[in-house]
């Protein structure tokens, strides 16, 4: 996995709320069993003017030039909320996308973002309006820093917001971790809980 | 101070807490279906790692398969041959329990999952699908993850988990004629958001919950995420305990003995304090159907389509008025003058047999109104032999809706079948996101009877009227 340690980049403000993963990746556009080639469809309904077209909307942000390059979203509350499916991180990913800010998010797609290297941060929405508009003002130059290790995210101005993430999660995006992996160093743990499971809920084991 | 039954069983399940505040929570059973299973199965392979216990974990196939009767590997969705074969080819290798196209037991996974006695009270279940949160109507610990924490799952029989907060959502009083779980759940969303359960896990309590018979429960908790929570359940009870006796993958003799003396303790204590509560009156409820594109876009069926400037949040606003926009509705408008191209019943919702009876109940003499695309999908091959042994299939077929084999269907659209462009359906699914049915299809949530009675009229209606005192 893809390590997260600081990121400076350009930022889209895509201000709605309640974006879900179906809008994040249309199921129609999951269309290989892979986890690649996805980002071609990322936001498909809004970034093509024709339904499964590749002509693209002019009026969405990600396709304006002054937006060439997004590794960050600016986004509402509920963020990547509705369907489980990974491949919305997946195409985001592939996207280059680096990090997610929205004053929430949905839980699955939470966890999805940090199994896969994107780094989903949450801030008060008054705060991710105020970036969005700095963004919007000059997109290129008017670049969003974070730094994970520090948990902070720089505002164009200069501003610092702190922001929370769990130590674990932290962790895992800071040096890449192989999280099965990890897990597995309380295999002794888990045969032991099982053993004794066993005995206690027999019939849990069919 | 008592503990509430989401926490008694996370404390069941916690292996050990982990070093950075998350906990390792032991994973009973995991469940798969043929659009993420074989992505799953094949990285696990591909890790050189192996499924640890393939007794547990059962995959079927519902996403993307074809529902005409006659079906085969073939679909409409231009790939899907590949995801069910792929899907198939990994299930054989890894040795789980296949629930294939061909086999009485194929379905939805949510409706197969307790019709199999695969979710059973107490226990923990996951699967890369968003609506594992209906098993907790059993009375387990079920939610949706994505497919590497399937692969997690499955590899090392465990989750590193945060622990949610809880919150008991308290249904006060009964719930009037014509009103469903399905009306239960939509409102509860559209009064407290989308995002209203976020961070929570949700205990579905009261006498009016506890009077819902089992398939009702599956509704309530199966839209939970739809609210945002991390899971929704509901303590076990005699109906729960009959519900699942019998089940193909429930215990028997001694084990049932046993697991039955300990369901009968699953509860929260009298003394548990939640961290927060929520108090619905059910009075307050009516048949309930979606005017816009998030779940929490609610009013009551005999209710008019809500104004952007009745609401101070300028965030709620602007959705609104994009929600009107792609919807093609105006404020003010009574939402039972809306006419509509097809109605739906199906879907991990609304597709058990009780709600194909309460359907066909209501349809039962009348016609679907000429021009109307009507259709039901049975939640499982099971549902769909039952209903056929009790002349349901003839009820609707006769009205003009047409009667498929089992699957998700056009609950989402795949890229094969779907609801056509700019179409009106009133939908018993769960999400009317923007283009979820189809090419800017515009969805209308709502329970299988209020699909039913504007399929009989061709406008949105109030199933009440097809109703007397009595009913259900």
């Amino acid at each position: 996995m893809e390590k997260f340690t600081t990121h400076k980049g350009v930022a889209a403000p895509i201000l709605r709320i309640n974006i879900d993963t179906d809008a994040i990746i249309p199921s129609r556009e999951m269309k290989r069993v892979s986890k690649q080639g996805l980002s071609e469809g990322m936001f498909a309904i809004w970034r093509y003017t024709e339904p499964g077209g590749r002509a693209p909307n002019p009026d969405f942000v990600l396709n304006k030039p002054d937006y060439a390059n997004t590794s960050i979203i600016l986004s509402g509350v509920n963020f990547g909320c509705g369907s489980s499916r990974e491949h919305a991180v997946w195409a985001l990913a592939e996207y280059g996308i680096r990090s997610i800010i929205a004053p929430s998010f949905g839980a699955i797609f939470y966890n999805n973002c940090i199994r896969n290297g994107v780094l989903p941060i949450v801030l008060d929405d008054a705060v991710v309006q105020d970036l969005a508009a700095q963004v919007e003002a000059d997109p290129q130059a008017n670049q969003i820093h974070i730094d994970l290790k520090q948990k902070t995210v720089t505002a164009p101005n200069g501003d610092v917001h702190a922001f929370d993430i769990d130590d674990g999660q932290q962790e895992m995006l800071l040096e890449g971790l192989d999280v099965i992996g990890l897990t597995l160093r309380h295999e002794a743990e888990i045969n032991a809980f099982q053993d004794k499971d066993r005995t206690a809920r027999p019939w849990v084991y069919v | 101070m008592g503990q509430t039954l989401f926490d008694k069983l996370w404390d069941e399940h916690t292996v050990t807490p982990l070093e950075d505040g998350a906990d390792l929570i032991y994973m009973d059973r995991v469940f798969l279906h043929e659009r993420t299973g074989s992505i799953a199965l094949k990285s696990i392979e591909a890790d050189g790692r192996s499924v640890r216990d393939k007794s547990q974990v059962f995959c079927t196939m519902d996403h993307i398969v074809d529902t005409f009767p006659g079906r085969t590997d073939d679909t409409i969705m231009p790939s899907g041959k590949d995801f069910i074969q792929s899907t198939r080819e990994s299930a054989k290798a890894a040795g789980i329990t296949l629930f294939d196209l061909g086999d009485i037991r194929q379905g939805i996974v949510h409706v197969v999952s307790p019709e199999q006695g695969i979710a059973l009270p107490g226990l923990t279940l996951v699967c890369p699908d968003s609506h594992t949160c209906t098993e907790g109507a059993v009375g387990a610990l079920a939610w949706g993850i994505g497919s590497t924490e399937a692969e997690h799952a499955m590899v090392t029989k465990t989750l590193r988990v945060q622990k949610p907060k809880t919150m008991r959502v308290w249904y006060d009083g009964a719930l009037g004629l014509g009103v469903t779980a399905k009306d239960m759940i939509l409102h509860l969303i559209g009064i407290y958001t989308a995002a209203g359960g976020s961070g929570y896990a949700i205990e579905f309590a009261s006498p009016a919950v506890e009077a819902l018979e089992m398939e009702a429960r599956f509704t309530l908790c199966n839209m939970a995420v739809e609210f945002a929570a991390f899971l929704g359940l509901v303590a076990p009870d005699d109906k729960t305990i009959a519900y699942v006796k019998g089940r193909p993958f429930a215990p028997t003799g001694e084990d049932w003995d046993k697991a039955e003396a300990y369901w009968r303790t699953l509860r929260s204590d009298d003394d548990a304090v939640f961290d927060k509560e929520i108090i619905i009156d059910c009075a307050d409820i009516a048949p309930t159907i979606t005017w816009g594109n998030s779940p929490q876009h609610t009013a009551p069926i005999n209710g008019v389509v809500p104004d952007p400037n009745d609401v101070d949040d300028a965030n709620l606003k602007k959705s609104m008025i994009r929600a009107l926009d792609y919807m093609d509705v105006t404020p003010g408008t009574p939402l039972e003058s809306l006419e509509i191209d097809a109605a739906f019943i199906g879907s991990c919702t609304n597709s058990r047999i009780s709600d194909l009876r309460a359907a066909a109940t209501l349809l039962k003499g009348h016609k679907v109104k000429e021009g109307v695309k009507a259709i039901v999908v049975p939640g499982s091959g099971l549902v769909k032999q039952q209903a056929e042994k009790e002349g349901l299939d003839k009820i609707f077929t006769e009205a003009g809706f047409e009667w498929r084999e089992s699957g998700c269907s056009m609950c989402f659209f795949a890229g094969g079948e779907h609801m056509g462009f700019q179409e009106r359906v009133v939908s018993t699914t769960n999400r009317n996101f923007e283009s979820r049915q189809g090419p800017e299809t515009r969805t209308h949530l709502a329970s299988p009877i209020v699909a039913v009675a504007s399929a009989i009229t061709g406008k949105i209606t109030d199933p009440r009227q097809f109703m007397s005192e009595g009913e259900a």
